[in-house]
């Protein structure tokens, strides 16, 4: 079970709450909890990272186990921590603005 | 009972503003996507339960909206449980997928070098006029989209883009962005688009191909203050039974064609300041139209802090200031290009929203106006949709 803590506006858009939950086929990746995030949340396509390319928009954060892991390679394996639920997968909002 | 439902976009949201003829009491409902921007929403002209909505942000790009109960519910279109899945088991959610036709190429950035096409959002929706399921998308960078199954998925009509002025063109102030679509509705196959700064363009074979429709138009900014393209139109307007004859609010000077945009003239005549953003037409009177003027490209405001509409009867040329209900002291908002609109009641209503969060409603053709609502985010657009 991999759980995911979204931003504010994306919990709004996919209309669920702080956080959502889902089982994972094979190992946790980015990747792969994007790739289960936007199946179970088709909406989210797009918001998170680009179509297409597939590279996470400039303004999203991830954070696992406290680090920020932004600019990791998507295809390296999250924390055992995020792998087995224990602690969630963080998608943030970079702030940014006033 | 016939009444309007005025659909207003703002950078925090969208409110719906509900009324019966009479125009005087109004129900307030929203914000809609709340802290998301509503750069635009209008209703389908076959079915005004039918709404689509472009929500962007910064963070978390494009989104489009819909909705089938007159702005009731909303759902992005192709995420129903019954639609979750596409061919080979993946999920669609392709409602947001603007993706450039081929290669997208490169376009004239601010500095004169050339700058890769990127998506950014969606400036206007325009339904069709004859399918609910029909609508296009002009969009940032400049693009014309259109979706065939209510805003499921989007391809682009690339022949505007690839058209050989394309790596010429360029941003203006707000960005290179696609935001007027006006379609003939005598003949759907002509179409009418402006581009901020590259200027207006028509096609007659229902988006293949297009033209550039700058003649006449002339912009001292530029090196070649007359070239084809280069000019910042900021918005077009025409009426239903007069299409060959279009109005536009450029940059400066307010221009009229009476030729689809084969050539223009300036009609702005004793306007105090001719540089504005939106402008429109009188529903039942297609020479009456409304502009807002604004001092001028440097400050976006009204002259001496005095909100005013005028109003030219004489399609252009004489124009006369409309203030009865107005603030005329200490007002400096401005009037964004997409946030005017008429309805279709018999004594025409005229709405304009503000950056200062005000959308004021004029039930006898402009002569007198009240707010609606005073204190909404700034209003980035304004539709009004009249129901029977």
């Amino acid at each position: 079970m991999i759980r995911v803590i979204l931003p504010h506006h994306l919990r709004t858009l996919a209309k669920v709450g702080d956080e959502v939950s889902f089982d994972l086929n094979g190992s946790a990746t980015v990747a792969s909890v994007l790739d289960a995030l936007e199946t179970k949340y088709p909406m989210l396509r797009g918001t998170i990272r680009e179509h297409g390319t597939l590279r996470r928009r400039p303004l999203v954060r991830f954070f696992a186990c406290g680090e920020d892991i932004s600019h990791e390679s998507p295809a390296i394996p999250l924390p055992e921590p995020i792998a087995k639920g224990d602690e969630p997968f963080l998608i943030i909002g970079a702030i940014a603005g006033g | 009972m016939s009444g309007v439902r005025v659909l207003t976009g703002t950078r925090k949201g969208a409110f719906i503003l509900t009324s019966d003829d009479k125009r005087k009491e109004w129900k307030v409902e929203g914000p809609h996507f709340a802290g998301w921007e509503i750069y635009h929403m209008k209703g389908s002209p076959v079915d005004p339960n039918r709404i689509y909505a472009s929500q962007t942000s910064g963070w978390f790009g494009q989104i489009i909206q819909r909705s089938d109960d007159g702005g009731k519910t909303w759902t992005t279109p192709g995420s129903s449980p019954e639609e979750l899945q596409g061919e080979g088991g993946m999920s669609k959610g392709e409602s947001n997928k603007f993706v450039y036709d081929g290669i997208p190429g490169t376009h004239q950035w601010y500095d004169g070098t050339q700058h890769p096409w990127e998506f950014k959002r969606v400036w206007h929706l325009e339904p069709a006029l004859d399918d609910v399921d029909h609508v296009y998308a002009g969009v940032e960078d400049a693009a014309l989209f259109e979706s065939k199954d209510g805003g499921k998925s989007w391809s682009e009509l690339s022949g505007l883009r690839q058209h050989d002025t394309g790596p010429r063109w360029q941003p203006g102030a707000g960005g290179m962005c696609l935001h007027t679509i006006l379609i003939n509705p005598k003949n759907q196959k002509q179409m009418f688009v402006a581009i901020s700064a590259a200027g207006a363009f028509r096609t007659d074979d229902g988006g293949k191909t297009w033209k550039p429709i700058n003649k006449g138009l002339v912009s001292n900014f530029m090196p070649d203050p007359t070239a084809e393209i280069g000019h910042c139109v900021h918005r077009i307007a025409l009426h239903p039974s007069k299409p060959g004859t279009l109005f536009m609010q450029k940059h400066w000077d307010v221009m009229r064609s009476d030729d689809g945009g084969d050539s223009w003239r300036e009609v702005s005549g004793n306007l105090l300041t001719d540089f504005g953003f939106p402008i429109d037409v009188h529903s039942h009177e297609p020479e009456t139209i409304y502009v807002v003027p604004i001092k001028n490209d440097s400050e976006h405001f009204p002259i001496d802090g005095k909100l005013q509409v005028w109003r030219s009867r004489t399609g252009g040329n004489q124009w006369e200031a409309l203030t009865n209900g107005l603030p005329q002291k200490n007002c400096y908002v401005n009037v964004l290009r997409d946030a005017m609109s008429v309805d279709s009641l018999d004594q025409c209503g005229i709405y304009f929203g503000t950056t200062g969060g005000q959308v004021y409603a004029s039930a006898d053709s402009g002569d007198s106006w009240a707010p609606i609502v005073r204190d909404l985010p700034a209003v980035l657009s304004v539709e009004v949709q009249t129901l029977q």
